[in-house]
């Protein structure tokens, strides 16, 4: 069974070599194109993508610790960064994060156990002017209040993602 | 030649594998030259030539903590930098191609007082316990440190260490506390070595050079090279080192402690005692060893002679069978298996092809097994209370002799394994001055060796040394008729992949000491001997690369391979700092010791020959010495699960 596994990943890998191609540079579009689909980038993952691109392991690891965007470990299939920089805190971030916690039952920098939800960190989305900010996935919410978080949760559960996450709706 | 070597593969990006910037090359070929002015002195350079060779050329020093001889370009330290009149901030002289006439100054009071701040940063994440630090006094950071008049923690400095250390390998240890993040051992892991075991993990203020996946160094593919040892400028990375346990048996009565030394440390010791590269001290040595209270000390020079006839007999047993019978499932060619870090490349990376590595166990090995067994019977001594202590250049070869498979006598092979980094802190610590002792001789029953085992500590020596054997053995002719002084021309120097073919004309009779296992050499007549030579495990995968193309290699009969560039006396065990001077002044004093013996050929070793009439029965590759010379490999491959 895990070797099969195994072996299913390895095929999903090599087709993706074949589509970006097998150069230094393809690295980050298979590692982008990884993470959206399982939502993390395994070891065996790392070591089968530095075999196809003829890099090493340990190079490819640090790439995917170098990058936020990369996890290692398995993060939610909705990862919200809430923005700590200095105008959103003045906006009232902080009112939004307890909103955010209370909600999902997690503090920042977990997963909720049915692996839906990730609670991150985010350092300036650049969005200073409409604080506070937040990403889920690759969607950006402004102004945002505690009375809105759960109407955004709530829609990522309703419609399971309308961005970002084709490769959940795939499977 | 360079140009067969097809899939000629450069991982690095084109940016950094090359050292110097690549405008150089061009502008030499179009004879450009620019006039620059450092510190008020004009010089001419090629274009594209960096401010630090600039300087370097006048005799102007300008400090560097990244930047090192044998590695590509990193300009991550900053140590180097310089005012470039005209340019608003300051630049970085090693990585600073000069394609203007510049004036450039390198102790400007913006310069100094900007240094003093980049050591300070420096040391501010730099966990210093100087005391207690084995690099202490030969650390470059704290040269530097005493260089710039850094007085005080300008910006703090860390209380407490914030990593483990990791002492789970034989080989490397690693302490990452002592990081100050130059990189240059991920440069020699993955450029230098193409092993690829270290690289910079995290980001911003979490950076960490650390493993696959943060793994101990024991369970990923590092081959315990150790030259990222070498050149780590800080006291992060070190060998593992036995001294206190070498001490304990050596003041324990009940022991016999016998030690063997290898040739390249003997040529490189006197650098830890002052003396310039290139110097050996073999016979001081002997006698400093005595004075420390080993009981024995041994040449392992004697052991290179008979993993030489060894080796030969099984190179000659493969080509019999190939040749002579048509036998198309022999492995040829041949690896040598002298070089335990290369050992562990071939297991991790190319584990199709270990049936070509020889059987024939390394020198130091080798001469483990005869102390426990030949030596403890002649000598009416319990192999249980002989404790074997060798002298290597090597990090790797603490490994080797912790490896399960290598107790043939029963016992552990060697016990412990010494660089001469941490033999010369011994002899320092028992109060010896290296340098002036008397000479004395090698302890009998081993103490006879020829040249030929001296060379091992080469690049390209282990392949002469066969050459001279195996060509004598075959063709009846003394070498030195063939070649002039017995000295292999064609497989000696520094390139990094080198091929020759040595035709045999002419064969003789077979000797007595190989007669059991031929019937005559006429297989032989009229054929020629193609062998390989490479040093360094990046020269050894284009070599494996070339092989599995089918290119000019897999032609080879016999192929030498060295993981450390240079060969064992550019070994990680090796005095610090290295570069390819220090490298090619040890190489003089290698083969002018071979020059000085009288015996060069390694079964021609009175001792060697001894060992087979009255132990090894069998002869060469005989029974009883596949029992105790001969080991196996185990195929790990590159995955870690």
């Amino acid at each position: 069974m895990l070797l099969t596994e195994r072996e299913r990943l390895r095929e999903e890998l090599i087709a993706l070599a074949d589509q970006f191609g097998r150069q230094r540079s393809s690295l980050m579009p298979i590692l982008q194109e990884v993470e959206r689909r399982h939502f993390r980038i395994s070891e065996y993952c790392m070591q089968v993508i530095a075999d196809l691109l003829d890099l090493h392991p340990v190079e490819v690891h640090s790439v995917v610790s170098f990058y936020s965007f990369l996890d290692e470990s398995p993060r939610g299939q909705f990862v919200i960064r809430l923005c700590r920089t200095i105008t959103c805190e003045m906006a009232g971030k902080d009112h939004v994060a307890r909103q955010l916690e209370n909600d999902l039952g997690i503090t920042f920098g977990q997963t909720t156990p049915d692996g839906k939800f990730t609670l991150q960190w985010a350092n300036c989305l650049g969005m200073c002017d409409q604080g506070p900010a937040l990403l889920v996935n690759d969607q950006i919410f402004t102004r945002v209040t505690p009375e809105r978080v759960h109407g955004i949760l709530q829609e990522c559960r309703q419609t399971f993602g309308v961005h970002a996450v084709a490769g959940a709706k795939e499977r | 030649m360079k140009d067969d070597l097809v899939n000629q593969r450069v991982r690095a990006p084109k940016s950094q594998t090359v050292r110097t910037v690549e405008a150089i090359q061009y502008a030499k070929a179009r004879g450009e030259t620019v006039t620059l002015t450092v510190d008020g002195n004009p010089v001419e350079v090629p274009l594209g030539t960096t401010v630090l060779e600039a300087a370097r050329k006048l005799g102007i020093r300008i400090p560097t903590l990244c930047y090192h001889d044998d590695l590509c370009l990193a300009g991550v330290c900053r140590v180097c930098v310089v005012e470039v009149v005209g340019q608003r901030t300051l630049q970085a002289a090693c990585s600073y191609p000069i394609t203007a006439p510049i004036e450039v100054r390198t102790h400007s009071p913006h310069v100094r007082r900007a240094r003093r701040h980049i050591i300070d940063l420096l040391l501010s994440e730099h966990y210093g316990e100087c005391y207690t630090c084995n690099r202490s006094v030969g650390c470059e950071l704290q040269a530097l440190a005493m260089e710039y008049g850094v007085d005080f923690f300008r910006f703090g400095r860390l209380a407490r260490p914030r990593y483990e250390i990791d002492a789970s390998s034989h080989s490397v240890v690693r302490d990452m506390n002592k990081c100050v993040l130059c990189r240059r051992c991920i440069r020699t892991c993955i450029d230098l070595q193409e092993v690829g075991v270290l690289e910079a993990i995290g980001r911003g203020n979490r950076t960490k050079v650390s493993t696959f996946l943060d793994k101990p160094l024991a369970d990923v593919i590092c081959i315990n090279c150790g030259q990222c040892i070498n050149r780590c400028p800080t006291g992060a990375l070190r060998a593992n080192d036995p001294t206190d346990d070498v001490w304990a048996a050596i003041d324990d009565p009940s022991k016999h402690v016998v030690i063997q030394t290898a040739p390249s440390p003997r040529a490189a010791i006197g650098e830890c005692f002052g003396l310039p590269p290139g110097k050996a001290l073999t016979f001081e040595l002997n006698t400093a060893l005595r004075r420390c209270g080993f009981d024995k000390v041994f040449d392992t020079n004697f052991a290179a002679d008979l993993t030489i006839v060894e080796e030969g007999t099984e190179l000659l047993l493969r080509l019999k069978r190939a040749l002579a019978e048509g036998d198309k499932s022999v492995a040829l060619p041949q690896f040598t298996s002298c070089s335990p870090g290369w050992v562990k490349y071939i297991e991790h990376f190319y584990p199709d092809y270990l049936d070509h590595v020889s059987s024939a166990k390394s020198p130091q090995q080798m001469f483990g097994a005869l102390l426990k067994t030949y030596y403890a019977e002649t000598n009416r001594l319990d192999p249980r209370d002989v404790v074997t202590v060798a002298l290597m250049p090597c990090s790797a070869k603490k490994f080797e002799c912790n490896r399960p498979e290598m107790c043939a006598s029963g016992y552990k092979d060697i016990d412990y394994g010494l660089t001469t980094r941490e033999l010369a802190k011994m002899i320092r610590e028992a109060g010896v001055d290296l340098p002036r002792m008397p000479k004395s001789e090698f302890d009998d029953p081993f103490g006879t060796a020829t040249g030929s085992g001296v060379i091992f500590g080469a690049t390209g020596g282990v392949m002469e040394a066969a050459i001279r054997t195996v060509l004598e053995l075959v063709t009846g002719t003394k070498i030195e008729d063939l070649y002039e002084h017995a000295d292999v021309m064609p497989v000696r120097g520094f390139d990094g992949a080198r091929y020759a073919e040595l035709p045999i004309r002419a064969v003789g009779p077979v000797p007595p000491l190989v007669e059991n296992l031929f019937a005559d050499w006429d297989w032989l007549r009229g054929a020629t001997l193609k062998v390989g030579v490479c040093h360094g495990t990046a020269n050894a995968m284009k070599v494996m690369e070339n092989i599995k193309a089918g290119g000019r290699f897999s032609q080879c009969h016999f192929i030498e391979f060295m993981a450390c560039p240079g060969g064992c006396l550019g070994g990680g065990g090796q005095p610090t700092p290295t570069n390819p001077e220090i490298r090619a002044a040890r190489a003089n004093a290698i083969y002018a010791e071979d020059r000085s013996y009288e015996v060069r050929k390694a079964h021609e070793n009175p001792a060697v020959v001894e060992v087979y009439r009255r132990f090894l029965t069998g002869g060469p590759c005989g029974p009883k010495s596949h029992k105790l010379l001969h080991t196996h490999y185990t195929p790990r491959g590159k995955y870690i699960a």
